[in-house]
């Protein structure tokens, strides 16, 4: 039956059975997501920036646990704050990524699988968020510094000789309109945190009830 | 306590929803505030020994030698959990613990030639028995050491746990001799590890640790013992064993799921099963067998799911994959619904994403919500445990698809694509033979270990396996040397009345042969078969196949007579060449009580077909190096 006849001499190995291009064929065919597509019209998947809220154990090692699983498996990560919450013994991570809806899913049910991860949940669009930028300035200007930094809705908070500091928070765009702001001022530093976040209303942010191994609803 | 019914009122117009079933949450004792428990999810309960308060064997354990250090405390809670062998290799920090072994008498310890051995066998313990396996080491090279055997353990989710010493807590941080951030080193292959800081909680942080290594979907753990924790006084008693509050399992699937997936299944007209290494661990192979055989469902199995179905029924379809049977590929090119059970979708099983089951609709039965469309999009998403789902669809099906003409079709592609090999008389003797002659002089619960290259996939192919637990291997991991090590924790596992051969390769045998020299000292029946063509024969496979057949580095020309090393050993050793000697050496092998090897010196050309290439089309596996 093999009138296969490229085999070479060495190869003593040649099974029985119609050639690769003998063998029926299936119609169908997947993305790379694993998702069964129209062969045809084939769409690339756009990647989304969502927030993520992670209640976790307050206890050593948690944060390294967290970062180092989305750095081996590759979601990508715009940033990532840690802190104490209204119980002593949970920490709420909370998490800014950008990738497609499956990464999101993926990257939810990663992070809820871990041992000392309470609960996991996707922050809708209109949650609060939050960031913070220190921002350092030449002091030639004082008061134009603190009226800009006022109409970021920020302060000043340190004040010297050579330099001025100021505080704004505020969502990400805010900030980062600000910090375009001030490069007028010439900027010396600038330090910022990642976001921090919590649901609207009475919506749990993640509830401490919510299963972690179950995979979750966006609603 | 009661199971936890949850919401399922967000299941609407019967699509299939992400899947949120039952969930029971794995906590035992008391009830911490908010904690699961508490919230009303119920005891996972079927773990023996491990959610259960103490028996009275503990506390006749305890008023008989009462703990009287954090060592103690540790070997008491693996005394509770019913262990009853550990493998490892003393050191510095880990001596307060074999110190505190001295005394027990329910606990073996066995000596490895090398730690990795040790966590090789402890995680072959935990496939064949089922229960977590325990290995040992120092700290520093010890726990480095045992990595390998750990992330193996990791990748085929195997109940496994590991003890490291470690410096004194006052150390740690400053570089000390032997010091490894161990619990760093170990985050990403193990399920959960910890670092043990009191020598009255050292024991519960055992028990914690072996609980969680074989609840869900099982894999290796790891605790951490500094010396001044493990020396330290502690007249405490270890509690009952308590699972992390923020671990849950999901028992049984989404109702909703359920019966969306079994209408699919009943509509199908080209259904295929693809078992996975989860029927295994979950004890389902019963609940399989049932459920194929009333739907007349065939079944292709994945590697680590050797022996959940029985290969010699005629619904079986044998492996997929990479180097699966044809007919096995060709069925999980073409079905139109296929039901993953227990298995991750792994790319030497997949091959290429695009082209795999690219006409199916997914049924995906798995107790890790996270490998459910991970690599392959579940249609129907059933999260569970194997067994329990497996019945859930059976009491939910109401007819068996009407499949005939496919299960004809795939009848037809085993006439089709036979394994039968060829013979050739001009060339030496072929590995298949090798591995026929074996299966057939053993019983058919003889358990077989391998290490990784051809030979692996040569037992994979054409020994017969028919029970569960019988096939021991490293799958996801690849790690060449597993055989002879994992040979010494089946055969400890394992009934004495079942055969242990391991196949290796010349070079796989070579990373760990050591390891004989434990076979002997504790007179282990272990039969080793070499497949020797003195290459690493897989890697010149490829070579030949894509890279024009330079074989760098993989061409040994001479190896040691393994016969000979292994009399040198203290085992008994045969040398074969020619097809008339294999018969009389494989039964004095297999008679033998004791350790063996025999040097099989195999055809150095002979290639594992079929094959599909790396990222290639199931369905276009090649049965000769021209195909590729």
């Amino acid at each position: 039956m093999s009138n296969d006849t490229s085999t070479t001499p060495d190869d003593s190995k040649a099974l029985d059975g119609p050639l690769p291009e003998e063998r029926p064929e299936p119609q169908g065919k997947r993305n790379a997501q694993g998702i069964r597509i129209d062969p045809e019209a084939e769409a690339e998947l756009d990647p989304e920036r969502v927030t993520l809220s992670a209640l976790v154990l307050h206890e050593p090692g948690v944060l390294a646990q967290v970062s180092s699983l989305f750095s081996r498996r590759q979601f990508n990560i715009e940033s990532l704050t840690v802190g104490l919450t209204e119980n002593p013994d949970r920490a709420r991570i909370t998490l800014v990524i950008e990738e497609t809806r499956p990464g999101v899913e993926q990257a939810k049910k990663q992070l809820a699988k871990l041992v000392p991860v309470a609960a996991v949940r996707e922050l809708e669009r209109d949650a609060t968020l939050r960031e913070l930028a220190l921002i350092k300035v030449s002091s030639e200007h004082p008061d134009k510094v603190q009226a800009l930094a006022e109409m970021y809705g920020g302060q000043a908070v340190d004040a010297g000789a050579e330099t001025i500091t100021v505080e704004i928070t505020g969502q990400r765009p805010q900030i980062e309109n600000a910090v375009e702001a001030f490069e007028r001022f010439g900027v010396r530093e600038i330090t910022r945190t990642g976001t921090a976040a919590l649901a609207r209303g009475a919506t749990e942010t993640a509830e401490s009830g919510h299963p972690p191994n179950a995979p979750m609803n966006d609603d | 306590m009661s199971d936890h019914e949850r919401d399922e009122a967000d299941a609407t117009n019967g699509e299939p929803v992400p899947d949120g079933g039952e969930t029971a949450a794995g906590q035992a004792g008391a009830t911490a505030p908010g904690s699961a428990a508490e919230r009303g999810a119920g005891d996972e309960g079927s773990d023996p020994g491990v959610d259960e308060p103490p028996t009275d064997e503990s506390d006749q354990r305890a008023a008989e030698r009462p703990v009287g250090t954090g060592a103690q405390s540790v070997v008491r809670a693996l005394e509770n959990a019913d262990i009853e062998y550990l493998f490892g290799v003393q050191g510095g920090a880990i001596m307060p613990v074999y110190d505190a072994l001295y005394d027990s008498e329910q606990l073996t310890h066995v000596t490895m030639a090398h730690e990795q051995g040790a966590s090789h066998a402890a995680d072959a313990f935990g496939i064949v028995s089922g229960d977590p396996g325990v290995c040992l080491a120092t700290s520093g090279p010890g726990a480095t050491n045992l990595v390998t055997g750990i992330a193996d353990a990791d990748m085929d989710s195997d109940p496994m746990i590991a003890l490291t010493g470690q410096v004194s807590t006052e150390m740690v941080g400053n570089d000390a001799f032997q010091e490894t951030d161990t619990t760093g080193v170990t985050d990403p292959i193990t399920k959960h590890n910890s670092f043990a800081t009191d020598p009255d909680t050292v024991g519960d942080d055992v028990g914690e640790a072996l609980a969680l290594a074989d609840s869900g979907r099982p894999g290796p753990t790891l605790v951490d013992l500094p010396k001044d924790v493990t020396n330290g006084e502690t007249d405490r008693e270890p509690g009952a064993p308590q699972m992390p509050e923020t671990y849950t399992v999901q028992k049984s699937a989404d109702r909703t799921n359920v019966v969306s997936a079994a209408r699919a299944i009943e509509e199908a007209d080209q259904p295929a099963i693809l078992a996975g290494g989860g029927i295994i661990k979950g004890d389902a192979s019963q609940e399989l067998y049932e459920f194929a055989t009333e739907y007349e469902l065939p079944v292709v199995t994945t590697m680590p799911a050797l022996g959940a179905f029985p290969e010699d029924h005629e619904l079986s379809m044998s492996m997929a994959g990479m180097h699966g049977t044809g007919f096995a590929n060709m069925a999980i090119t073409h079905t139109d619904l296929l039901i993953g059970i227990g298995t991750r979708f792994d790319d030497r099983l997949t091959g290429g994403i695009e082209t795999f089951a690219p006409d199916a609709e997914v049924v995906h039965v798995d107790i890790d919500p996270a490998e459910i469309s991970k690599n392959i999009h579940a249609d129907y998403p059933l999260i569970g445990d194997a067994g329990t789902v497996i019945e859930q669809l059976h009491d939910q099906i109401d007819r068996a698809p009407d499949a005939d003409e496919w299960r004809d079709q795939c009848v037809e592609w085993k006439e089709e694509y036979p394994m039968d090999y060829p013979v050739p008389e001009d060339r030496p003797l072929q590995p298949e033979f090798v591995v026929e002659a074996l299966d057939e002089a053993t019983g058919d619960d003889a358990i077989v270990t391998t290490g990784v290259g051809q030979h692996q996939m040569w037992a994979c192919q054409y020994w017969e396996f028919t029970e569960p637990r019988t096939w021991v291997s490293s799958h996801g991991l690849g790690t060449m040397g597993y055989g002879m090590p994992a040979a010494v924790g089946a055969r400890l596992a394992a009934d004495d009345e079942q055969d242990v051969v391991c196949f290796e390769g010349d070079g796989s045998f070579l990373m760990t042969l050591q390891e004989l020299s434990v076979a002997v000292r504790e007179e282990l029946d272990v039969t080793v078969a070499v497949l020797n063509n003195e290459y690493v024969g897989m890697v010149r496979q490829w070579q030949d196949a894509f890279f024009e057949g330079r074989h760098a580095a993989s061409e040994y020309g001479w190896c040691p007579e393994f016969d000979k090393l292994a009399e040198a050993f203290g085992a008994r050793g045969w040398a074969v060449d020619d097809y008339d000697e294999v018969a009389d050496a494989v039964e004095a092998a297999v008679d033998y009580d004791g350790p063996s090897v025999i040097d099989f010196r195999i055809d150095p050309q002979a290639n594992v077909y079929p094959m599909v290439p790396s990222g290639g089309d199931n369905g276009k596996f090649a049965l000769s190096e021209g195909q590729l």
